[in-house]
């Protein structure tokens, strides 16, 4: 049940991106290039997506459980460091060098050539490259 | 009516908004987990999803299987994903290690984080807006490499 849950969401995000979009990595760019031809759709499926899910956290935060039993999940602790605003230039960094976030890059797999094959491909790479940089600093401090 | 001088790209867009707002809260309400691209997958990959590993499969079977279904019905719309393999994979590596680092990206901190005002994700979303502005601005405009 859960797995198709988790199926249906995936579909429905992925039709979602399909819909708005952000699947067009020309679009997207378009977004972010805001000293030449500046297109402002991104702002309208960010909008789009985060002004119910407002609604939808005050929902949650009423109930301790999902549906199907499992804890809603607590907030994060709120630890702002080196990590999370370097991770995130980074992040910022590939997605206007390629137009593609990991959920459209995903999305398109099917039929975004091989660009954006070996984007998705270099994407699990960059995760691989993460977790052994954790285990080499977890190594250096033991 | 208001709804003819919007241009059709900043509707199709609310409308897909609206879409990815739908599959969070459902992922939400019904499963407990936050819908982010990167975590999903990205607990796949380095095996700290291991737990919940069907649940992590299935959503990446439905993210990649019915868009890939239903352009193969409508026709495919433009990815214009770059040609130069170099740079995509320079471009992938940096989302992949980024968004670990930072433990989300657009859906998980842009959508889901920013939504329950998480300043965690606030702090993340302004991150990669800005760096994205101004690496775009520096490839395209001053160094047109792309």
């Amino acid at each position: 049940m859960r797995a198709l849950v988790s199926a249906l969401s995936g579909a429905l995000f992925g039709l979602g991106l399909l819909v708005s979009g952000m699947t067009d990595t020309a679009r997207v760019q378009g977004w972010l290039d805001v000293a030449g031809h500046w297109d402002p759709t991104l702002a309208f499926v960010l909008g789009g997506a985060v002004l119910p899910m407002v609604l939808v956290w005050r929902i949650a935060a009423r109930r301790r459980l999902a549906l199907l039993g499992a804890p809603i999940p607590p907030m994060p602790e709120q630890v702002i460091d080196a990590r999370l605003i370097g991770g995130s230039a980074l992040f910022g960094a590939g997605w206007a060098l390629a137009g593609f976030c990991p959920g459209p890059a995903l999305a398109t797999l099917g039929w975004s050539g091989l660009g954006g094959t070996v984007f998705v491909l270099a994407m699990i790479g960059g995760m691989l490259l993460h977790q052994a940089l954790l285990r080499r600093r977890a190594v250096l401090a033991a | 009516m208001l709804w003819n001088h919007i241009p059709q790209a900043w509707a199709y867009g609310l409308a897909g908004g609206l879409m990815i707002a739908a599959a969070a809260a459902l992922l939400l309400l019904v499963n407990g987990r936050i819908l982010g691209a990167s975590g999903i997958l990205g607990g796949v990959v380095d095996g700290t999803g291991a737990g919940n590993l069907g649940e992590r499969l299935a959503f990446l079977a439905g993210l990649i299987g019915l868009p890939a279904a239903a352009v193969a019905v409508t026709g495919a719309p433009a990815v214009h994903a770059s040609h130069d393999l170099v740079l995509m994979a320079l471009a992938g590596g940096l989302v992949g290690l980024g968004t670990r680092m930072a433990n989300g990206c657009t859906s998980g901190h842009g959508v889901c984080g920013m939504s329950r005002f998480s300043a965690r994700s606030i702090v993340a979303t302004l991150v990669y807006l800005a760096a994205g502005m101004v690496v775009f601005f520096l490839a395209r405009h001053l160094l047109g490499v792309i």
